[in-house]
């Protein structure tokens, strides 16, 4: 206990001389500086070192043509070989549709349990976390507990198929596509994306819907409740309010999500890997940037070509929250 | 009528989210014919206590649940500091290049682990920290949510605190140790949270920076009792369970933290 008392007194006379002299009596201006780059001294150091350097090296690791750490310049030979693979363009499909399919159901879904959420009185709370859970829940371990859900042999998802009277399917296993097997083979079993990455993105929104739902409410209790009963008095519908209301004013908090949502859409690595690596083979179906930048780097030990690769996806990140930005204007309402 | 349709889709939804996790701890406890029959319900005849033990036997999980405590705690305390200096200053201090230095900070946000992990793990090994606790821990030492949030939390302090504590003679840095800090607790509990859960939860990392098992964290013991385990489905689901649970627990704890630190302050705007 004086122990602690010893260091807490210390530390005070440290502080108490550090205000003295690094800020100075006046207060703010040049002693400010230098006593906010004390502050955030660790800080740069910690994001200089491991965030931002590596983006250079990232870039320039992509030109040469590494494996395991030995290998020589090779210009942008990466990057012609990335743009005329087929594993490549594969994969840059696989993330595609994975965006086009998660991104808008999770906002859409998220919507519907905020707006609910928002028109109960009693138990909210508990509602709220029991669809956040699975967001702070690891996606590997989650994972895993699919992944025995939808086994096709003894798997819930069939037991239920079974039990309803439709035929059972292969799920995580099934390279063929969703629409394909829906319609019993009326399409192409290559159109669109395959049942197995379909089971992906349903994992992952149910993984990342709580989060969804908790930025919605943040942005829902913003707006003011006289606004939407203006409307109702008006003789506006529940759905007109929504529309022409709720959902205008809440646009940059959707554009918020967006955003937010695609970055993460195209990182997902954790529920790749869980669900469908060491399982059988579903023909690449299920192979994103993120998994097959990783199997480059880490089952064939080519630095250079997965840097390449995950230089390529940095600047389709960035393209695309460009465009975002630049459509934003048209539809994202700032009060 | 309109509320109870609500209250019915609601219900009916949160059954349907938190069904993986009723049915995971139902099934750990099986025994292995009835974890692999298939059958719809979730909950086992009889409940095989035994299993628990059986899991870890199986495989260290006490030393991968020690390590991710480590390794998850340090980062968590670290990135508090961090981002409480850093808040602060860019909060309370003004100087010439804050805007930039902020943008830049912000930008970090923008540009995923997953892009930069080769250069890291290069550095990783040059330093000599690979299969180390330093592997793990100093590259989330900092990061640029907790900045965020902490920032907006000192940014929605009355003024008045601040000028009143100068006026007394107090300096901005004793302002921060003794008032300051405990003034934006909650923000500092929602950082905390959100650091230990990102290490905790990380995979991609951990796989890359160690191969040592004695250096393992849960996600890579998970991981690899994976490919062990085989088809014993009742033991990998108490694995499972065993590395979600403390997570819930955790944020089940430190929620009505999370309420004020990340809803009040942080997200809006």
């Amino acid at each position: 206990m004086s122990l602690w008392v010893g260091f807490s007194d210390g530390l005070d006379r440290v502080l108490a001389w550090a205000d003295g002299h690094l800020v100075g009596r006046s207060g703010r201006p040049e002693g400010g500086r230098r006593a906010a780059l004390c502050l955030l001294a660790p800080t740069l150091l910690l994001l200089g070192v491991f965030g931002v350097a590596p983006i250079v090296s990232t870039v320039l690791l992509s030109l040469f043509d590494l494996r395991y750490g030995n290998g020589a310049f090779a210009g942008l030979g990466n990057y012609q070989e990335a743009l005329q693979s087929s594993a490549f363009w594969n994969s840059v499909r696989v993330t595609a549709w994975y965006l086009v399919g998660v991104v808008p159901t999770t906002i859409g879904l998220g919507f519907v349990v905020a707006w609910g959420l928002m028109h109960v009185t009693r138990g909210r709370t508990l509602f709220r976390t029991l669809y956040f859970l699975p967001y702070i829940t690891s996606a590997y371990a989650a994972a895993l507990v699919w992944r025995a859900l939808l086994n096709p042999q003894g798997g819930l998802a069939n037991g239920l198929l079974e039990w309803i009277g439709l035929p059972t399917q292969q799920w995580l296993l099934e390279p063929r596509g969703l629409l394909h097997v829906v319609t019993g083979g009326a399409v192409a079993a290559d159109m669109g994306p395959s049942l197995a990455l379909c089971c992906v993105m349903a994992f992952d929104i149910w993984h990342g819907l709580g989060f969804t739902v908790v930025i919605l409410l943040a942005g829902l209790s913003a707006i003011p409740q006289e606004l939407e009963d203006a409307a109702r008095i008006d003789g506006a519908g529940v759905l007109q309010v929504i529309r022409h209301v709720t959902l205008p004013l809440l646009t940059p908090t959707l554009y918020f999500l967006l955003l937010i949502g695609t970055i993460s859409g195209f990182q997902a690595f954790n529920s790749f890997y869980a669900l469908t690596q060491s399982g059988g083979n579903t023909l690449g179906t299920t192979e994103n940037l993120v998994i097959y930048l990783f199997a480059n780097f880490y089952d064939n030990g080519r630095w250079g070509y997965g840097a390449a690769i995950a230089t390529l996806l940095l600047v389709a990140i960035i393209a695309l929250a460009l465009v975002q930005a630049r459509f934003a204007r048209r539809w994202v309402h700032y009060s | 009528m309109k509320r109870a349709l609500a209250y019915m889709v609601l219900t009916l939804g949160a059954l349907l989210v938190i069904y993986p996790f009723i049915w995971m701890v139902g099934t750990a406890f099986k025994t292995l014919p009835e974890s692999m029959g298939g059958s719809l319900s979730p909950l086992p005849q009889t409940w095989q206590w035994g299993n628990l033990s059986a899991t870890l036997q199986a495989a260290p999980f006490g030393r991968y649940f020690f390590n991710s405590m480590v390794v998850g705690i340090t980062v968590g305390l670290c990135v508090v500091l961090t981002s409480l200096l850093a808040g602060y200053a860019f909060a309370r201090f003004s100087f010439r290049g804050r805007g930039v230095l902020f943008g830049l900070v912000l930008a970090t946000m923008m540009v995923p682990f997953e892009i930069t992990f080769i250069p890291n793990f290069v550095v990783i090994t040059r330093l000599g920290w690979y299969n180390s606790y330093a592997a793990l821990i100093v590259p989330w030492c900092a990061n640029a949510f907790g900045i965020f949030l902490v920032r907006q939390a000192f940014l929605s302090l009355p003024e008045a605190y601040y000028d009143a504590a100068v006026l007394d003679g107090c300096g901005p840095l004793r302002f921060l140790r003794h008032i300051g800090a405990s003034m934006v607790k909650p923000t500092l509990v929602t950082v905390f949270l959100f650091a230990f859960l990102g290490s905790y939860n990380a995979l991609l990392w951990p796989l890359v920076v160690t191969s040592d098992p004695s250096m393992g964290v849960v996600q890579v013991g998970l991981a690899s009792f994976v490919l062990d385990s085989g088809v014993r489905l009742n033991l990998l689901m108490c694995a499972s369970a065993f590395v979600i649970v403390p997570s819930i627990l955790l944020f089940l704890v430190t929620q009505r933290y999370f309420e004020t630190g990340a809803l009040g302050s942080g997200l809006k705007e």
